[in-house]
């Protein structure tokens, strides 16, 4: 063996489901031969294909670093970042692709994500206060401790992929359910000790197609790619709920303007902040 | 009611059956067992015990219990997967109906063979 | 199945609760305690008139019992059994995360992320292990110490 042979990297085939509205009837798969070298991530195979073998593929994807969440995809059984997972850790010399099941296809391997974000819009996704005055004329901050931050930053990282839909036995039928996505958005806000505003969340939440719905099996949190755990957050939601039943829920009362900073002193080996421009 | 209701009392049920459940099954299916540890709970079934059992008020009592939680437990879990289902709003209203009447018939039923026993006193000598 | 903006529908329907993917255990113990409980219902409703018989003295409950005793019924009866300790014991899994045990506490997600689904997942095998072993000695009294 040449040493140029024994160093020309290792091809693997892109097995991507096609479906073109308006040409296609039916969905079908089509397969690229893709040169595989160390670090290539399914995204960047692609995008080979997408430069060098077929412009008419389709799919969504922008950061290629697992910040935007565009690009989920259904690879090789699970629902995955494209850009986050490299073909050398599938183990497969073969990589299947479909869009995200359980959002209609729009073309390729574009999911619709609008009912998703009609969800997510739906469960108040923003600090709700009863005094509105403070909001629109904030005179300080809302005091916020790093427990009180612990208890909902992870479930703060979403960035709105939308895997855990696509995971979701539940979504698979109803698509009424708000989904695992929006639910632990939905405790997001709760847990926050700053917001004010679950007694006007839960008639979304606990209706007939809100956090009862889900059954636990879990694998939203085992498809999440930044560690949200969107099942977590829906069983502490049921916990608040049961709690709630049982008398032992005060009322939601958000945290207290911090009080201003005295005495600060500024360390010395930090840089100054620049003068204002305008 | 209230969907957060609903499933508060689903869960409530669902720790009874485990209890009344768990001892039901225990007497009837690992009798043989219990009897090889001294119980002396063996033949479960024949109709001497059976009516026997029926006479004494713990277990018409559990019997009762189990029957109305048992009931809840199974419908409550069979409408949420009904309701899964994408069906429309008057549907779910229809099955809400037909699944409270159906438990509230059932449990009238059991509740009557278990008072009816119970009083029976002359049955077996 | 196209709606009108002409987009194909790609729900995955009732073939989604039986699974559809590369998931952990869970999703499958999932669909095994909606596959039990469905039957548990249908069993117990039937059992309801069963016990019923009752009413019709002693002779009536014999005649009933004995249809019990033969093979099919004595199977069917079995895996009715089989399904409660399932359903029973994964039920106490799901009624201790629904109440927020089992999982630890919300923590800042770090790379490599350890879901709460994991943490509990010790759980679910324990819960596996007692269930094979009480289906075992419901087998051995069902099928091997016949007294009844």
């Amino acid at each position: 063996m040449s040493e140029s042979h024994a160093n020309a990297p290792q091809k693997v085939i892109f097995e991507v489901l096609r479906y073109i509205p308006g040409v296609d009837a039916k969905p079908r798969m089509q397969s690229y031969e893709v040169p595989a070298p160390k670090g290539l991530t399914v995204l960047d195979g692609l995008l080979w294909i997408k430069e060098n073998l077929d412009p008419t593929l389709s799919w969504r994807s922008s950061c290629r670093m697992g910040v935007c969440g565009s690009c989920a995809m259904f690879i090789n059984g699970l629902p995955r970042l494209a850009c986050a997972n490299q073909v050398a850790h599938l183990h497969s010399d073969k990589i299947i692709i479909k869009p995200l099941p359980n959002y209609a296809i729009i073309r390729d391997l574009v999911p619709d994500l609008e009912p998703f974000f009609a969800k997510h819009a739906a469960i108040k996704p923003f600090l709700i206060r009863k005094n509105i005055e403070e909001l629109d004329n904030p005179t300080g901050e809302f005091f916020q401790s790093k427990e009180e931050l612990v208890n909902y930053i992870q479930f703060a990282y979403c960035i709105k992929c939308g895997a855990c839909l696509s995971a979701c036995p539940t979504v698979a039928t109803d698509d009424a359910y708000l989904g695992p996505q929006a639910l632990a958005q939905a405790w997001r806000y709760i847990a926050d000790a700053r917001d004010e505003g679950a007694a006007e969340r839960e008639e979304e939440i606990f209706s007939a197609h809100g956090a009862f719905r889900c059954h636990f099996a879990g694998a939203c949190s085992e498809v999440c790619p930044k560690g949200v755990d969107p099942a977590f957050a829906i069983q502490l939601m049921k916990q608040f709920m049961f709690k709630k039943k049982l008398g032992g829920c005060k009322e939601q009362h958000g945290s207290e303007l911090a009080p201003p900073v005295e005495n600060w002193v500024p360390k010395k080996e930090y840089p100054k902040a620049p003068e204002h421009s305008l | 009611m209230r969907e957060s209701t609903l499933w508060f009392w689903h869960i409530i049920a669902g720790a009874v059956i485990l209890v009344f459940l768990g001892l039901h099954m225990a007497i009837m299916h690992l009798d043989d067992i219990l009897a090889l540890l001294g119980t002396g709970y063996a033949n479960t079934v024949s109709a001497a015990t059976v009516f026997a059992r029926s006479q004494q008020t713990f277990f018409m009592v559990t019997y009762i219990v189990l029957l109305g939680a048992a009931l809840y437990h199974g419908l409550y879990g069979c409408r949420t997967i009904l309701f899964e289902l994408n069906i429309g709003k008057g549907l779910q209203k229809l099955i809400n109906w037909v699944f409270t009447l159906a438990g509230v018939g059932l449990f009238v039923y059991g509740t009557y063979v278990a008072i009816y026993l119970y009083k029976m006193k002359e049955v077996l000598p | 199945m196209t709606d009108e903006k002409n987009h194909l529908s790609n729900k995955l329907g009732i073939w989604g609760w039986l699974g559809g993917g590369r998931y952990g255990l869970e999703r499958y113990a999932y669909t095994l305690h909606r596959l039990t409980g469905l039957g548990l219902l249908l069993y117990f409703i039937l059992h309801i008139f069963v016990t019923g018989s009752r009413l019709g003295g002693p002779e009536s409950w014999s005649a009933s019992m004995a249809v019990y005793e033969t093979g099919l019924f004595k199977i069917g009866e079995f895996l009715v059994f089989v399904a409660f300790i399932y359903h029973g014991l994964n039920g106490i899994r799901l009624g201790l995360t629904e109440l927020g045990f089992l999982m630890g506490k919300p923590e800042r997600p770090l790379f490599p992320y350890r879901s709460s689904v994991m943490r509990q997942r010790p759980v679910l095998i324990v819960i596996m292990v007692l269930a094979v072993i009480l289906i075992l000695a419901g087998g051995l009294d069902f099928f091997v110490l016949t007294s009844h």
